[in-house]
Order: C-alpha cells, then structure tokens, then sequence
C-alpha cells in the first residue's frame, strides 16, 4: 500500500505510464477506421483490446524497470538493505503495487473504449474471468521483465530510454499498434518470446468476438499458451533476480 | 564483550588500497569515534563492517558474526546511518518511519523519534521537501527505528547547525543510556571529544593513534603552553608545571598578568600531528 501511495504522488509517472497508453488509445482507435478483412469487426476495437494489454506492460514494466533504477540511485535498496526485512518482500510489494495500478489502468482504458469507441463489454463471466488471469499472469510477467531489465541498468538517467525502446517496439511487433494479421508472420511469432504478445492476445480473446480468432495467425485464442508463456516468464524473473539483480556494489 | 572486533582488516579498489591492516575494538555500550581526513578509510570500514563491503584480508565479527553473512536477526540488532543511504522522497517523515518500523521486532516509538531528532514541525512533510540538514536527521532516525545495539553512524551531524548538533549529541547519549553501542565516524573534532570514550584515528588506511580522546596521542602529558603580555608583546612558555610558572609571573607583575591564558594541546593539534603535514598543507583538516 505504501508502494502504491508513493507512485501516486509521483505526478509524472503517474501521467507516463497511465496517461501514455489512453493517448495511444484515443489517436490509433480514431486514426484507422475500417473492418478487419473478412469479420465484421471494426479495427478500433482491435486497438482498443490491444492496449488494453499493452497498458498492464506500460505500469508493471515502464513504470517498476524505472522505479528501481530509481530506487537503487536513491539509496533506498541500500537503505532495504540495512532492514531485516527479507529481499523478497521488495519485488512482492512492487509485484502488488503493479497489480493494483494496472488494475487500475486497464480499468481507464476499458471505460474509454467504451465510451469513445463502442468496445462491447464482455457479459460472460468466463470471459471476465480470462480477464482476471491474463492480468494476473500479465502482471507477474511484466514486472518479471522489468526485474531483469531494471536490474542491470546502473544510471536513473539512462533508464528511460533503455527501458522505452523495448517497450515501443514491442508494441509493434507484438500485434499492439499494428494488427496480428498484417504483422510478417515471422516477426509476430518471434515476438511471442516477449509477454507483450500474449498478453495481448489474452486481451483480444476477452474484449473480441470469438469471429476474430480467425485473424490470429493460429486461428485460435491459444489459451494455455497464453497462460504457459506468461506463467514461464514469471519463473524465469524469480530465478533472473536471485542470480543477477544487482542491489548495490559489493567491491 | 565486544560488539565489533576488526583484525587487520584489508580492501583494495583496483590496485589502490584503502584500509590497509586496520584493527578496531568497540566493547558493549561503548561510543568510539573514527577519525581520519577524506580518504583515510572510515567509510570502507563502515562498509565493510555492515556488511555491503566485501573485504580482501583480515577477520571482522560484529555481534559475534561475520557481516559478509549477515542474516536478518544480525540486521534486526544493527542500525546504519551512512551518506548515501536514503528515504524514498515521495513518503512524509512519520510515514517512513512507521513504515520502515512494521520491519523490526522491537521498534522505537515513532512519534517519540521524531521528537528525539527534532522533526516534530516537518512530521507531515515529504522527505523531498525537507532541508539537507532535516532529511539527515529523518536518516539518523531510520537508523534508530529498530532500537538496535549497535549503531553505524557515518558522518550524521554534516550539515547541521550548532545547536541541532547538540540536541543530536544529547540523543547519542540516550541511546547508549538504553544499553547501545555507537560506532562514529566524524569529521568534527569536538563531536568525537563530547561523545566519544574512544577515540581510533585513521590516516591512510592504517590505525595511527587510539584512546580516549583526553589523552589520545600523549595529549594529557604534554606540555602546556602559558601565554601573556610583557612589553607590551606577546609572549609564551611550554612547561610541565603552568601553575609555578604563573605564580612567578603573578610575582613579577605585581597582581595581574596581562592577557594570561594557559593551553593545553588541543585534540586539533594532537590529530594535526596524527594525520601528518600534508593534510594540512593541503587545505586542513575537513
């Protein structure tokens, strides 16, 4: 809870990791109009879904990747680490804190899609419940991604940039801004090392009518797929931050 | 029994070495204070003894553990107040206290802390607005929040103004009243003489000098020196018995001595001879 009133009172990155994917929302639903190619679903839907994830990525990666370079420049892993509290309490209170936000962000984008663009709102609870472990899972995955970027990034200033280039191109590759359909098949499918595209699609097959399954290049949502990657990324964050997190110099 | 007991203790950065051979012993309940120039080593000592430093040579046990394997009971009993360790500057002052105290088994009473540190007005305040002097009495504090045993302080009073330096001394001393150990490190030669009951000076990474800081390099059997006016020039005189030589000049002026004043060698003057001239003709002492 403290994670979380302190990210709050951190006006800018509050504006960046939240504001940043309902801008992106509001100009590519408006900018491209138009039915994906042989369903009747309108390409701002697909934007919308799309980012949808693509704003769990931007609080529990952007944001957390940031947060402990932050931190670590700070002092204050230094000043953790003076605490008998265990080293693990850290990532559990960020993973938390990511969970909340991102609640909170997808919540954001969800009313603005609805409202600006039309986004059906699913009704079935199964649908909603595929909601909540795509978050879960995304969640965990993202902040996996941001323990082991961030902790290897030494400088708050360099920070920024070494952890946005990912992100946007990411978001590229991985069906965000540009959809799975018109996405090289090669490179849709090397960017599903990443959780990016697979939380992304767990969002698409929550807010999209199962008709759009057929654009997915597998012609399915791919479910335990989503949950395998996800669920796998989350492992290999744990066992990335116990061998290289850095938490200060010890030579 | 001693809280820390450091035995030749040796680290290199690179091929430059920064304590080289060091020995230290701070017994329970004791408050010793390391002196030394910039770069004399106090600070890789600090670190080496909490355990963030890895070291090249020599045994260090503090509370009767080897830092480089601190477990969370051994943090749980040792409190640090070092320069680069901070607060996160989005949380007031109680509010990291309260926070960082949920981490401890015994903590300290928050609001009696932040009256301890004189923090009682900036209480509500966001770290990031607080004055240097005030965000490092808000560190001090966070250092004391477990009611540690031992407590690491690296330079705490830099940056504070005279008065808010006393009030910080008389918080030192309450603290060892509660039974604590105080390792200090100072730059403020009158902080280690009205706190410490030992003194360890450091110069190159080498223990150069060590005892109370009354007598700490034979400063209680030197010399005194006795100034006065004759003619209307100033004069002087070291000797051993200030109190004939004063009698003897009280005698030869009749009554008063113009401008009379005895000095004993200050612990200034003892650390100036300890570190060497070429801290001094290099800016003096910091």
């Amino acid at each position: 809870m403290v994670e979380i009133r302190i990210y709050l009172r951190n006006p800018a990155a509050v504006g960046f990791t939240l504001a940043f994917p309902l801008m992106m929302l509001v100009l590519f639903a408006s900018v491209f109009h138009g039915k994906v190619k042989g369903t009747d679903i309108d390409y701002s839907q697909v934007f919308v879904a799309g980012i949808i994830g693509s704003s769990i990525m931007s609080v529990s990666f952007v944001g957390l990747a940031t947060g402990i370079v932050v931190d670590r420049d700070a002092g204050v892993l230094r000043r953790l680490a003076t605490t008998p509290v265990p080293r693990s309490a850290y990532f559990i209170g960020k993973m938390i804190s990511s969970l909340a936000l991102a609640f909170l962000g997808t919540v954001v984008c969800m009313i603005a899609g609805a409202v600006l663009f039309g986004l059906d709102l699913p009704t079935s609870p199964g649908r909603w419940i595929t909601f909540v472990w795509v978050l879960v899972l995304g969640v965990g995955a993202a902040t996996a991604m941001a323990v082991v970027v961030g902790g290897r990034i030494t400088s708050p200033k360099s920070a920024p940039a070494v952890v946005n280039l990912p992100f946007v191109a990411l978001q590229f590759v991985s069906g965000v801004f540009v959809p799975p359909d018109q996405l090289p098949k090669g490179l849709y499918q090397a960017a599903g090392i990443f959780p990016l595209r697979w939380i992304g699609q767990g969002m698409r097959s929550v807010f999209l009518p199962d008709a759009f399954q057929q654009v997915e290049p597998t012609g399915s949502w791919q479910h335990p797929m989503v949950a395998l990657v996800l669920a796998g990324w989350i492992v290999f964050g744990l066992v990335a931050a116990r061998l290289t997190f850095r938490w200060f110099d010890r030579h | 029994m001693a809280v820390i007991e450091v035995d030749r203790l040796v680290k290199r950065y690179g091929d430059k070495i920064a304590v080289d051979g060091a020995s230290l012993r701070v017994e329970a309940g004791e408050i010793v204070a390391l002196l030394g120039p910039n770069g004399a080593g106090k600070s890789t000592m600090v670190n080496v003894m909490t355990g963030f430093l890895d070291r090249n040579g020599g045994e260090v046990h503090v509370l009767g553990e080897d830092p480089a394997h601190a477990d969370r009971d051994w943090r749980d009993r040792v409190g640090v107040v070092m320069q680069d360790i901070s607060v996160v500057g989005e949380l007031t002052v109680r509010e990291s206290l309260t926070h960082f105290a949920t981490f401890y088994r015994a903590p300290r009473d928050v609001a009696e802390l932040i009256t301890a540190v004189g923090l009682d007005d900036k209480a509500g305040v966001r770290a990031s607005r607080l004055s240097g002097g005030q965000r490092r009495r808000l560190d001090v504090a966070m250092g004391l929040i477990g009611r540690p045993e031992l407590v690491f302080l690296d330079e705490p009073t830099t940056g504070f103004d005279p008065e808010v330096r006393r009030q910080f001394w008389q918080l030192i001393e309450t603290i060892r009243d509660d039974g604590a150990s105080v390792l200090l490190t100072t730059h403020y030669l009158e902080e280690a003489e009205a706190l410490a009951d030992r003194a360890v000076v450091l110069s190159g990474g080498k223990v150069v000098a060590e005892g109370p800081p009354s007598s700490l390099g034979g400063r209680d059997v030197e010399p005194s020196v006795v100034h006065w006016t004759e003619h209307g020039e100033a004069r002087s005189v070291s000797t051993d018995t200030p109190t004939s030589t004063i009698v003897e000049l009280a005698r030869r002026f009749g009554g008063e001595v113009p401008d009379l004043v005895v000095a004993r060698p200050s612990l200034e003057d003892v650390y100036l001879r300890l570190i060497g001239a070429e801290h001094v003709a290099h800016g003096g002492v910091e």
